[in-house]
C-alpha cells in the first residue's frame, strides 16, 4: 500500500446545509474546481481551494466561509508548516516552485519602522483644504543648471543656451506598476489606463508590448522593453509616455520571464506580435546589454530611435550594489531610473527567488539617492520606486527617503478585487484580473475597477496633502529626500544609519 | 568598392541625396548624421548615399517605408535599429548587433558583420556576404506576414540561433572573395551551443561536418526536405543575384536543418503547489 504524502489542504470551506440553497452559483464560479454539486448537495473539495473567496462573495444565501485548516500539524517552530508544505510539494512533483504576488515571508517592514514629522509652534503647518499644496511632479531629466546667453550690448537681448531633456507633468507623483496583458486581463489593463489618464498618473505597459486599444491612453503610459523585445516596434516606441530598459524585476531580480505557450491567444498573439501558442521567453540578460556602457547604447538608441522625444529610463531591481550601479545608467544617460524592491509583485516567479533575492525598497531608495547625491547626479534624474508600496503612508516616506515618484501594484488590483490567493500563475483568477479565460475576465466590471482605482489614489493624493499640510511644506517636491522628517523606532539602529534617519528622540 | 560608388552615384544623381559624413575629414557625430538623414527623407529624397561612414551608431534606427540606404564605410553598433521597411546596402563590414528589433525591411552587407546579427527581429532580411561573429540570430521571432530571415555566406561562431523563436537563419559556409571567386570556407561553420533554448524556426547549414556535438539544449539535427529546400531555394537565388555568385556552388554540400525538439522544452520544469 502506497502512503498518502499529499499536502494538508491549508483551508476548510464550510457550507451551511441549513441555509443553502443549491443555486449552484459557487460551483459556476468556483474556477479552481473546488466546489461541485452531487445531485443532492454542494460538496467541497478542500486541497483545491485558494480561499479567493468568490464563492463567499457570490452565495445569495451567506452559506460559504472559508476557514483556515490547520488544526492537525504538529507545532514545530523550526520547520513551519510552510517548510513542509514545500518539501512535500518538491519531494512529490520535482522541479521549481513557481509563486505569483509578492514575497509573502513575514519580514519585517522598515516602512512601519518609520514615523513622520509634523509642525509645532516655530514654523507653521498648513491647511490643504484651504490653501494650495502642490502634488505635481515633472517627469524626466532635469539640466544641470540652466545657462542664458547675455548679449553685452543690448541688455534685453537674453536667451535660453540651455537645451532641455523631454519632461512632462503629471498630477500626483504615483505610478501603477508594470503588469503586463498576459500577467493581468484586458479588462484590468482598460480600468488601470482609464484610471491613470482620468487622474494623470502613471501607469507601466509591462513588457509585453501595448495592444492597440490602448494607444489613446500611450500619454499616461511608460511601456517598457525587456529582453523578449515583444511586441517593440515603432508604433509602441512612439505611443508612449516614456520608455523604459527593464533589466530587472523586484520579485524575480537576475531572472527572465515565460509566458507558457498555452496562454497566448489571440490578444495576447496581438499584443506581444508572437504566433499564437508560441511560448514567450524572456531571456535573463538582454544580450545587447552585458555592461554599463552596452547600456548607455541601448538608451541612445531608443532615444534616437524616438527623436529625443520622450524620456527613457532603465528598471533595475533592488539587489547588494544598487547604488553603483544606478550611478552607471544616469551617467549612461537614463532620464528616469525605477527601482523596484524585493517584495515587488509578479504574474509568475520561481518562488525561491520571489522569497529570497534582493533587498527592501526603502534601504534602496535611501542609498541610491545618497549616493547620486554625492556624485553630483540626484536633482538630474527622476526617481522611481517601487515593490510594495502599500499604501498612502508608505508612499510618503518613499519619497522621504528620496523617491519622487511611487510605484505599486497590489493595492491597485485589490481595489479591484483581488483577495491576494496568490495563484495569478494559474491563470484561473476567479475575479477577472489575473485570467486570459474569457468568461472570467468578464467578471471584471472596466467602469466599476477604474472608480474604484480614481477612489483609491485620489484618498492617497489627499492623505500625502494632509501630512505635508502637517509638516509645513507646500509642495511634494520639497518632500523629496527630506530625510529630516523622518525618524526611526524599529529595533536596529543600524537600519536608521543607512536610511540616514536619525532615530525617534533625536 | 570606390568604383561601384562612383558608377552608382552618377546613374541616380537626380533621386540620391549625398551625405558626406566626414566633413573635413572630422566624421560626423552620430546624432547629426541621423538628423541629416531624417531632414533627406523629410524633403522627399527616397535614396540616401553616406560616405566615409566611420563607426557612427543607430544610422537608420526607426526609419519607415520605401526608403534606401547606402553605406560606404564602416558603420557602428545597432545599424538599422527597430527599422521598419527600408533597405540598407553597406558596401564594407558591419559592427555588432546590426538589424536589432528590426521590424521589417532589407540590410545586405559586402563585407563581415559581427556579433548578435539581427537581435529579436520580428522580420526583413539580412543578407551578409563573409563571416558573422557570437550570438547571430539570437531570439528572432515570427508573426503573421512577419517572418525574418538572415543569409550569411560565410561562417558564424558560437551560439547561433540561441533561444529562437521563430525565423530562418541559414548558413552557406563559403568564402565570397572580393574579386568574385568562391571556395569553401576553411573554418567551421558555425560554433558550438548551436540553437541553444531554440523554440520555434529553423537553422539550416551547408555543411558535412558534424553538428551533434555542437547542438546546444533543446536543439536537433535533421535532414533537408524536399519542402523546406522550396522554401529556402528563392532566399538562396536571391543571395546569389546581390553578390553576383553562381547557384550551382550550393549543390557542393548538402544542407542540414536545425529544428527544436519541443515547443515546450521546459514545461515539467516547474510546479505550482499551494505553499
Amino acid at each position: 500500500m502506497s502512503l498518502n504524502h499529499s499536502i494538508p489542504s491549508y483551508f476548510h470551506i464550510k457550507v451551511d446545509r441549513e441555509i443553502c440553497r443549491k443555486c449552484k452559483r459557487c460551483t459556476n464560479h468556483c474556477s479552481y474546481d473546488a466546489l461541485s454539486f452531487n445531485g443532492e448537495r454542494i460538496v467541497s473539495d478542500d486541497s483545491k481551494c485558494v480561499a479567493c473567496q468568490r464563492c463567499v462573495a457570490m452565495c445569495p444565501a451567506g452559506a460559504i466561509r472559508i476557514e483556515k485548516n490547520d488544526s492537525f500539524l504538529p507545532f514545530h517552530g523550526n520547520y513551519t508548516r510552510r517548510i513542509r508544505n514545500i518539501i512535500w510539494a518538491q519531494s512529490g512533483n520535482g522541479g521549481v516552485l513557481l509563486s505569483a504576488t509578492g514575497n509573502d515571508r513575514p519580514i519585517r517592514t522598515i516602512f512601519d519602522d518609520l514615523l513622520l514629522d509634523a509642525c509645532q509652534v516655530t514654523n507653521p503647518s498648513i491647511d490643504p483644504l484651504r490653501e494650495p499644496i502642490e502634488t505635481k511632479i515633472f517627469f524626466g531629466r532635469k539640466p544641470k543648471k540652466i545657462v542664458f546667453s547675455e548679449d553685452p550690448k543690448k541688455l534685453n537681448n537674453i536667451s535660453l543656451k540651455t537645451e532641455f531633456m523631454p519632461n512632462f507633468e503629471i498630477d500626483s507623483p504615483i505610478m501603477v506598476g508594470h503588469m503586463s496583458l498576459g500577467s493581468i486581463s484586458y479588462n484590468a489593463c482598460m480600468a488601470i489606463y482609464q484610471a491613470a489618464k482620468e487622474l494623470n498618473i502613471l501607469a507601466g505597459s509591462g513588457e509585453g508590448g501595448l495592444h492597440q486599444d490602448f494607444y489613446e491612453y500611450g500619454p499616461n503610459i511608460i511601456t517598457e522593453i525587456a529582453s523578449g523585445r515583444f511586441g517593440v516596434d515603432i508604433n509602441y516606441l512612439q505611443n508612449a509616455a516614456g520608455i523604459e530598459i527593464k533589466i530587472g524585476q523586484g520579485a524575480k531580480p537576475g531572472h527572465g520571464g515565460h509566458l507558457p505557450g498555452e496562454k497566448v491567444n489571440t490578444l495576447i498573439s496581438q499584443t506581444r506580435m508572437i504566433p499564437k501558442g508560441s511560448d514567450a521567453l524572456s531571456p535573463y540578460p538582454h544580450h545587447d546589454i552585458y555592461s554599463i556602457e552596452d547600456l548607455a547604447q541601448l538608451i541612445s538608441a531608443l532615444k534616437e530611435a524616438t527623436r529625443y522625444k520622450v524620456p527613457i529610463g532603465v528598471k533595475i531591481a533592488a539587489v547588494h550594489n544598487s547604488a553603483p550601479i544606478a550611478v552607471g545608467i544616469v551617467r549612461g544617460g537614463a532620464d528616469f531610473l525605477t527601482i523596484d524592491g524585493f517584495r515587488g509583485g509578479t504574474g509568475a516567479a520561481p518562488r525561491i527567488i520571489r522569497d529570497h533575492a534582493g533587498i527592501p525598497i526603502e534601504l534602496a531608495i535611501a542609498v541610491v539617492d545618497k549616493r547620486l547625491r554625492e556624485e553630483n547626479l540626484r536633482d538630474e534624474v527622476t526617481l522611481v520606486a517601487g515593490g510594495s508600496i502599500r499604501y498612502s503612508a508608505d508612499l510618503i516616506k518613499a519619497i522621504a527617503l528620496g523617491a519622487d515618484v511611487g510605484m505599486c501594484c497590489m493595492p491597485v488590483l485589490i481595489a479591484m478585487g483581488c483577495r491576494v490567493c496568490q495563484q495569478c500563475f494559474r491563470g484561473l483568477c476567479s475575479w477577472g484580473i489575473a485570467t486570459q479565460q474569457e468568461y472570467l475576465v468578464k467578471r471584471l466590471d472596466i467602469d466599476v475597477s477604474r472608480n474604484r482605482i480614481i477612489n483609491l489614489f485620489h484618498s492617497w493624493n489627499e492623505e500625502l496633502k494632509e501630512v505635508l499640510g502637517a509638516m509645513g511644506i507646500d509642495s511634494v517636491e520639497s518632500l523629496r529626500s527630506n530625510r529630516d522628517r523622518l525618524r526611526y523606532i524599529g529595533p536596529n539602529p543600524k537600519i536608521a544609519d543607512i536610511l540616514g534617519v536619525k532615530h525617534a528622540g533625536e | 568598392m570606390i568604383e561601384n560608388k562612383e558608377i552608382r552615384y552618377t546613374q541616380e544623381k537626380n533621386t540620391k541625396f549625398e551625405i558626406d559624413t566626414a566633413p573635413n575629414g572630422i566624421p560626423l557625430n552620430y546624432k547629426v548624421l541621423n538628423e541629416k538623414i531624417h531632414q533627406a527623407i523629410q524633403k522627399g529624397y527616397e535614396k540616401v548615399l553616406l560616405n566615409e561612414v566611420c563607426g557612427q551608431r543607430f544610422i537608420g534606427a526607426s526609419l519607415q517605408g520605401q526608403i534606401k540606404l547606402e553605406i560606404m564605410g564602416l558603420p557602428g553598433n545597432d545599424l538599422g535599429i527597430f527599422m521598419d521597411g527600408p533597405e540598407i546596402i553597406v558596401h564594407g563590414n558591419c559592427e555588432d548587433q546590426i538589424g536589432n528589433t528590426m521590424n521589417n525591411g532589407k540590410i545586405i552587407v559586402h563585407g563581415d558583420a559581427r556579433d548578435v546579427v539581427g537581435l529579436s527581429a520580428r522580420g526583413g532580411k539580412i543578407y551578409v556576404k563573409k563571416n558573422v561573429g557570437y550570438r547571430v540570430g539570437i531570439h528572432i521571432k515570427e508573426y503573421e506576414n512577419k517572418f525574418p530571415i538572415l543569409l550569411i555566406g560565410g561562417t558564424t561562431k558560437d551560439f547561433l540561433g540561441e533561444y529562437m523563436a521563430g525565423g530562418l537563419i541559414i548558413v552557406l559556409g563559403l568564402e565570397i572573395k572580393d574579386d568574385g571567386t568562391v571556395i569553401e570556407n576553411d573554418y567551421p561553420i558555425c560554433g558550438g551551443e548551436l540553437g541553444t533554448g531554440i523554440h520555434r524556426g529553423k537553422i539550416i547549414l551547408r555543411t558535412e561536418e558534424n553538428l551533434e556535438n555542437r547542438l546546444g539544449i533543446g536543439a536537433k539535427v535533421y535532414e533537408l526536405k524536399k519542402e523546406t529546400e522550396k522554401t529556402i531555394t528563392p532566399y538562396i537565388k536571391e543571395f546569389c543575384q546581390i553578390f553576383k555568385i553562381p547557384y550551382d556552388v550550393m549543390n557542393e554540400k548538402p544542407f542540414k536543418v536545425v529544428k527544436p525538439i519541443s515547443k515546450r522544452p521546459y514545461g515539467g520544469n516547474y510546479c505550482g503547489n499551494l505553499i
